[in-house]
């Protein structure tokens, strides 16, 4: 068999995977390894895959991806203090037609919003949901949040979440696939190539369900903060498989 | 027999040295360079370039997507 060289291999015509249009061309500002990064990219395949991205707007939280409209080159409005699920329903019930998704931290969506979220959910708002859960809040330090394990370390539970003066997690996401509102309702997580893929697919499934009117779609993204909890990237996945994947279950809690 | 032939190409200025890539490899291709970019990041290179094929599982779960993948068949 001949050699083959790599500039044999590299050719436009051989390439298989390149980063999608949608993302502009700014360097995203998460830290080395942040699920967020994957989470922005699965979004705008999906869009561009359904050719959806002159009439999709998007609504960013507050936390880390406060600045997802500098990485996506699509219409996107920034809503403060976990307000975007509202903000959101003002765009869709203005624009019917247009394809409105939330992108939300947990403290955004679990806590500073819990409000927004769960009215959103129970009118059955007809928009997409995606739900970034890292079990802490990421850009403000490191905090506990609604989301944090029981005896998981936080820069405000230092010696790890106490449950009996702190609470339980709080599992948004069961919450709402117990709400008429909701249609469509799973968990997810970014970590390995599989759950990639498969986090995906519901990505897109939450979109094309917007074009059948019947309510709101909710994805949860199990994901990891790698600065907040103190690890390196490939530790943080490894502890995030270990210990969030226990309380958070992956799969889907809801499709009607 | 046909087989597959895979190639990537890393954006070396735009890679943040995470190391997510090196684990998702099924066949062993990727290191970490010892030299930095820019930004002082080691930088992910493949280390055995024969044995890629072109699976695309390093690209996936790369958080700032630097990874361009390429692949071919070969017939022997
Ligand atoms: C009502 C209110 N309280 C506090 C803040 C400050 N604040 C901004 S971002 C943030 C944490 C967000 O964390 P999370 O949603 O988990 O996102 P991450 O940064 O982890 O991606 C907080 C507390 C705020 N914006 N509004
Ligand atoms: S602080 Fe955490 S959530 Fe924010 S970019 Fe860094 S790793 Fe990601
Ligand atoms: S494309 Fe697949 S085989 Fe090639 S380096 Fe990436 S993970 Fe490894
Ligand atoms: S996953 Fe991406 S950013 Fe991380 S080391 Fe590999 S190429 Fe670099």
């Amino acid at each position: 068999m001949a050699e083959i060289k790599l500039e044999d291999i590299i050719k436009p015509e051989n390439l298989v995977f390149q980063k999608t249009k949608l993302f502009t061309d700014k360097p995203l500002s998460y830290c080395p390894g942040c699920g967020h990064g994957v989470v922005h990219r699965l979004i705008l395949e999906a869009i561009e895959e359904l050719g959806i991205e002159s009439e999709t707007i998007g609504v960013a939280p507050v936390g880390c991806s406060v600045l997802a409209y500098e990485f996506m080159n699509i219409d996107i409005a920034q809503a403060p203090h976990g307000r975007a699920p509202a903000l959101a329903t003002g765009i869709k019930r203005v624009y019917p037609e247009k394809f409105v998704f939330t992108y939300q931290g947990d403290g955004d969506l679990a806590a500073i919003g819990t409000a927004e979220t769960i009215h959103a959910c129970n009118r059955g708002e007809n928009i997409s949901i995606f739900f970034i859960n890292n079990g802490i809040y990421g850009m403000t330090g490191g905090q506990m949040a609604p989301t944090t394990l029981p005896g998981m370390a936080s820069s405000t539970s230092p010696y790890g979440r106490d449950v009996a003066s702190m609470g339980h997690p709080l599992k948004m996401t069961e919450l709402v696939a117990n709400l008429p509102g909701t249609r469509f309702v799973a968990r997810h997580a970014v970590h390995t190539p599989a759950l990639v893929r498969k986090a995906k697919k519901a990505i897109l499934k939450a979109f094309e369900n917007q074009k059948e009117n019947k309510g709101l779609s909710f994805i949860e993204i199990v994901s990891n903060c790698n600065s907040g909890w103190k690890m390196t990237p490939v530790k943080s996945n490894q502890w995030l498989t270990e210990n969030m994947l226990e309380y958070y279950k992956l799969g889907t809690l809801k499709d009607e | 027999m046909a087989k597959v032939r895979g190639a990537i190409v890393v954006d070396v200025e735009r890679c943040k040295g995470c190391e997510l890539c090196i684990g998702s490899c099924p066949t062993d291709v990727l290191r970490m360079a010892v030299d930095v970019n820019g930004k002082g990041y080691h930088y992910a290179y493949m280390e055995n370039p024969e044995a890629c094929t072109g699976c695309v599982n390093c690209a996936t779960v790369c958080p700032d997507t630097v990874i361009t993948v390429y692949r071919i068949k070969v017939v022997d």
